[in-house]
């Protein structure tokens, strides 16, 4: 076990020639909650999504719990499993009910019996408060509960690290709540997150760190009281002022 | 010698249908099988792989299905194996039908949301897991009108075998044809004999492309 969850360090990322990662170097110790903000296609997706290899990079070197990511390899599969992934639309598998949708991957991957990934499936349900979901189908919840549905499903992995790709984006201004209060207990219980979100209340309560990103460059990043109350760079004054 | 147009004519037109029903069905059934190898390597991110198979996809649509026919049973001699209509007219179809199917199943591979992969792969799921948990039974839902309307095709196409002398329900209607001389009455026979295989099919089809209408909308 290493002491850092994660390492990047020199990371850059192209899309052909628009550079959406600039050098960027970021140290995630165990346990640190992150929030990562900034405008649209400023980066900060393209940069949680390096970390599962969801997105290659071109130069740089990313270590996750002390395994360097290279590309390709058995890094890389064994990397996606400490890292559980949220995304903005959810993306829960729509023709398998809640409870398949927990244990498909457990047991495909861990090799985890079923008896033991649904009695695991049910718990994190439970957790995450829809027990009573679990024979339905993804179509028949509102956007809220798919969202922690999509939550349970990533923890039944046991994974070390979460990663929050605007999980709250999506969804109606009276569900942003109790998605949040999941985050937040999953955030009390110890766990590596990095959240990319505007939610910046969220930030205040949980995260260690904020950082801010434009153009594919960390411009600043510092606890969270600092952050927002004493905004260094320019272009975040503009960012803070025009969200809040 | 021309003789009447019996009903002994009309048994032996109708045993015919077996054959169109065999050859359809051999057709279909290695058509899935390398419909679905096509649809995978086109959608695949080896790059030689998604060539070659888009090759393959473009010479069968490129070429009349009876060029293809003719190329297999001439080749089979070539190739040193003996002249077997079944065999070359089977081999045609499913190459035909390969190409097909794997075109009609790589636009429903592609229809399935990206999300889908991305999630699967975030759960570390490997590409076989992948492909056979989370994106093909989507597809398939997609996919499932188009290959009964695609089979209506193919049933159709087998007549072409009956130029390369396999006795299915066209050649079948030719044989009686040459000896009764009754053209309307024998092809129209064999017409509605079609229309009975295809009909309901096409029904099907259609109900299904509403059903899926419905749930997409939903």
């Amino acid at each position: 076990m290493s002491e850092h969850a994660i390492i990047m360090r020199g990371v850059n990322k192209f899309y052909s020639a628009f550079h959406a990662l600039v050098d960027i170097n970021l140290t995630v110790a165990r346990g640190e909650r992150i929030v990562i903000c900034g405008p649209s296609g400023s980066g900060k997706s393209t940069l949680i999504r390096t970390i599962n290899q969801l997105e290659t990079i071109q130069s740089g070197t990313i270590t996750v719990d002390g395994v360097e990511l290279t590309a390709g390899g058995d890094n890389v599969a064994k990397v996606r499993q400490d890292v559980g992934m949220v995304f903005q639309s959810f993306n829960l598998f729509p023709h398998l009910t809640v409870l398949e949708n927990c244990v498909l991957a457990p047991m495909k991957t861990r090799k985890t019996p079923r008896a033991e990934a649904e009695a695991t499936a049910r718990k994190f349900l439970e957790r995450v408060r829809i027990p009573e979901q679990a024979e339905k189908y993804p179509a028949q919840l509102s956007g809220g509960q798919q969202q922690r549905v999509a939550i349970a499903r990533a923890l039944c992995m046991k994974p070390r690290i979460m990663l929050f790709d605007e999980p709250t984006s999506a969804l109606d201004p009276e569900m942003v709540k109790e998605v949040l209060d999941t985050m937040i207990d999953l955030a009390r219980e110890g766990m590596t997150m990095i959240c990319v979100t505007h939610e910046m209340d969220f930030a205040r309560a949980v995260a260690d760190r904020v950082i801010f990103m434009d153009k594919g460059v960390i411009v600043e990043e510092n606890a969270p009281a600092e952050f927002f109350d004493n905004p260094r760079n320019e272009r975040l004054q503009n960012f803070l002022g025009q969200i809040t | 010698m021309i003789r009447v147009f019996s009903s002994a004519d009309v048994w032996f037109i109708v045993m015919a249908v077996r054959w169109t029903l065999i050859l359809s069905a051999i057709a279909f059934a290695g058509g899935a099988l390398g419909g679905l190898t096509i649809a995978l390597a086109r959608t695949s991110h080896i790059t030689v792989l998604r060539r070659c198979a888009a090759g393959f996809i473009q010479v069968f649509q490129g070429t009349p299905l009876l060029m293809q026919l003719f190329l297999v049973y001439f080749g089979l001699a070539v190739v040193g194996l003996p002249i077997n209509p079944l065999l070359a007219a089977a081999v045609a179809l499913t190459l035909h039908a390969s190409a097909y199917l794997g075109e009609i199943w790589r636009g429903s591979i592609e229809s399935v949301p990206s999300g889908q992969t991305e999630a699967a792969t975030a759960l570390s799921l490997s590409y076989a897991d992948r492909m056979r948990h989370v994106i093909l039974p989507q597809a398939m839902r997609i996919a499932t009108a188009p290959t009964v309307g695609f089979l209506v095709q193919l049933i159709k196409g087998t007549s072409l075998a009956s130029i390369i002398g396999f006795t299915e329900l066209t050649r079948a209607g030719q044989i009686v044809n040459n000896a009764t001389f009754k053209p309307f009455l024998v092809f129209g026979t064999v017409a509605i004999l079609y229309f009975i295989l295809c009909w309901p099919l096409s029904l099907l089809a259609r109900r299904m492309e509403t059903r899926m209408r419905r749930a997409i909308t939903r």
